[in-house]
């Protein structure tokens, strides 16, 4: 170290000029996000060299440094010398062994060892819980229960039902979640629905439907304990859009204008002695065709704004257990 | 007789004095809080460099405010929006209280930008002080949080949304996104657990965090000294005027009246 450093000396890295293409390259990738993969490749190069070339600047002075001289000279009973002579310099208080007797550890350091040791020990015992009771409970006991929405002839064919539960009946109002659900009648005599979860996936405001609803006919029934189900019938709805960020999807769910990167999440569902009852919600890349003829392309729920395919979806490589 | 009431006068004073004698005596205290306010400063400093302590006072405000407003608030679901209505509307001054919490948010994060930009504009981040902008920046990233997670308490449809789209905004960071949004939440959904989550952040665990913060900070600031403005003949890097005359021998200086010993 400089001798002179903190006497009015600054000790300060050498001054460089490759912070501003390193800047230019960080700038790419960010354009590059929007524009082209080109760009972000060519931002990611240059970032890359003129981090390089920043890194070598500012560590000249360390490296420009002169080697301390080599003291692995050893003794002739072959231990190393300039250990010991470390050892006298920093703590001359040890004494040091001599010839022939046995390294002792001074009771002291032991000492120092046993307090710092235990005092960790004890603070792991008290933070490892706490952050377990933090941590460990988001991931445990997610997911809900199978929702009854009402019979099969309470959603008219062709024309999406705005229809609004709660997720855990127990937890109260705030759990109240809507779907956009259609009849699109029999597929091979099997009822066939396409059920829309209203969450964006753009970052999960509540998507709308494109239409008028006709509030004249709502219906309100009581389908299991805590759980109102309400159901507004829609006119003709062209699709769904969401208030937040401007999100567009067509009357399948498929993005069409707008941030989101994939098509609405889905409720999986079962007819229940002529009831419609909702299962699991997963998440959809697209989906080619219409109504009962669709094609879906379903994925494991994953949250909003997260891809579930393409390359996109490999920063998102594991989910949270639902 | 002057000089009697001179001693006299010296007599009641250190009378009324006794109690900070007695505790300096016992715990250095006031020879600390002396050495804490009493320190030698630039004589060219501003007004911008005032912009510290106006964020530190913001502080302050914003812990006072927040203890009173949790004497009335209630972090759950179907008592939030309705104990905030009360605090508004019922409770004696409780809109002034509230008032000044909720805009005083938006003043403490105006005050650290000005403050900081102060900072920058004076290069008064250079060495030694380094150390003293990083923690100064932790401090800008905590003082953030409380705005995101007391944003939600209100719990009305602008919190409840904003919080949704800010949660869901952190899930899509890559790799650990998805789990970061679920810690977030307290769950895969938004509901009871998050507001009590945010609220237990809000108003525990970052104020707490922000307090040390800002006492390192304030360390800092004394051990390292107030820096000259760039354009002061006392700045860094400035010729400094020669060593002053040395002094006649066998001239013993008088110690200047009520000087201190040190």
């Amino acid at each position: 170290m400089d001798q002179d450093a903190g006497n009015g000396t600054a000790h300060e890295p050498t001054p460089t000029i490759w912070p501003v293409g390193f800047a230019v390259g960080i700038a790419c990738i960010f354009l590059g996000l929007i524009l082209s993969k080109f760009i972000v490749a060519l931002g990611a190069v240059l970032t890359a060299i003129f981090g390089v070339l920043w890194a070598w600047d500012a560590s000249r002075s360390f490296r420009k440094e002169p080697e301390p001289p080599a003291e692995a000279a050893e003794s002739e009973d072959g231990r190393p010398v300039s250990a010991a002579a470390a050892a006298a310099t920093r703590a001359p208080e040890v004494p040091e062994p001599g010839e022939g007797e046995i390294i002792r550890y001074p009771r002291s350091k032991f000492l120092e060892a046993t307090t710092l040791g235990l005092g960790a020990l004890i603070g792991g015992i008290v933070t490892a819980p706490v952050l377990g009771f933090t941590i460990l409970p988001p991931f445990i006991k997610q997911g809900h229960g199978d929702i009854d929405v009402g019979a099969i002839d309470d959603f008219p064919e062709n024309k999406f039902v705005i229809t609004t539960f709660r997720l855990n009946p127990d937890e109260g109002a705030v759990t109240s979640r809507t779907a956009y659900i259609r009849n699109n009648g029999q597929l091979d005599g099997v009822p066939s629905f396409t059920i829309l979860s209203n969450r964006c996936v753009h970052l999960g405001c509540p998507v709308q439907a494109n239409g008028l609803p006709l509030r004249d006919d709502t219906k309100v029934e009581k389908t299991g304990d805590g759980q109102f189900v309400k159901r507004v019938p829609t006119a003709a709805a062209a699709g769904f859009g969401c208030p937040c960020h401007g999100g567009q999807y067509d009357t399948e769910g498929n993005p069409i204008a707008g941030p989101p990167v994939r098509a609405l999440d889905r409720y999986q569902f079962k007819i229940v002695d002529g009831r419609l009852v909702l299962g699991k919600t997963f998440s959809v890349s697209e989906v080619q065709g219409t109504g009962a003829d669709a094609q879906i392309h379903a994925y494991k729920l994953a949250g909003p704004g997260q891809h579930v395919d393409g390359p996109e979806a490999w920063f998102y490589p594991v989910q949270p257990p639902r | 007789m002057a000089n009697r009431k001179h001693g006299r006068l010296h007599h009641l004073v250190q009378i009324l004095l006794y109690p900070l004698t007695w505790l300096e005596e016992r715990s250095g205290l006031v020879g600390g809080v002396k050495y804490f306010l009493f320190r030698k400063v630039p004589s060219d400093i501003s007004w911008g460099h005032t912009l510290g302590s106006a964020a530190l006072t913001a502080f302050i405000v914003q812990a006072v405010t927040g203890v009173i407003l949790a004497m009335y608030y209630k972090p759950d679901p179907n008592s939030a929006y309705e104990s905030i209505r009360h605090i508004t509307d019922d409770v004696t001054l409780g809109w002034l209280v509230r008032g000044m919490h909720r805009w005083g948010a938006s003043v403490f994060i105006i005050l650290l930008f000005l403050h900081m930009g102060r900072v920058f504009l004076y290069g008064a981040y250079k060495y030694p002080r380094e150390l003293n902008w990083i923690v100064g920046v932790l401090i800008l990233v905590l003082g953030m949080m409380e705005g995101f997670f007391g944003y939600l308490l209100p719990w009305d449809q602008t919190a409840y949304w904003a919080t949704v789209v800010g949660v869901n905004l952190q899930a899509t960071g890559p790799f650990v996104g998805p789990f970061l949004g679920d810690i977030l939440r307290g769950g895969a959904e938004i509901g009871p657990d998050t507001l009590a989550r945010f609220y237990s952040l809000h108003m525990l665990v970052l104020p707490g965090a922000l307090i040390g913060l800002i006492v390192l900070h304030l360390y800092l600031v004394v051990r390292l000294g107030v820096t000259s403005p760039p354009w002061s003949p006392g700045a860094a890097g400035k010729e400094r005027p020669g060593p002053p005359p040395p002094k006649r021998a066998g001239l013993v200086e008088p110690k200047p009246r009520g000087a201190r010993l040190r």
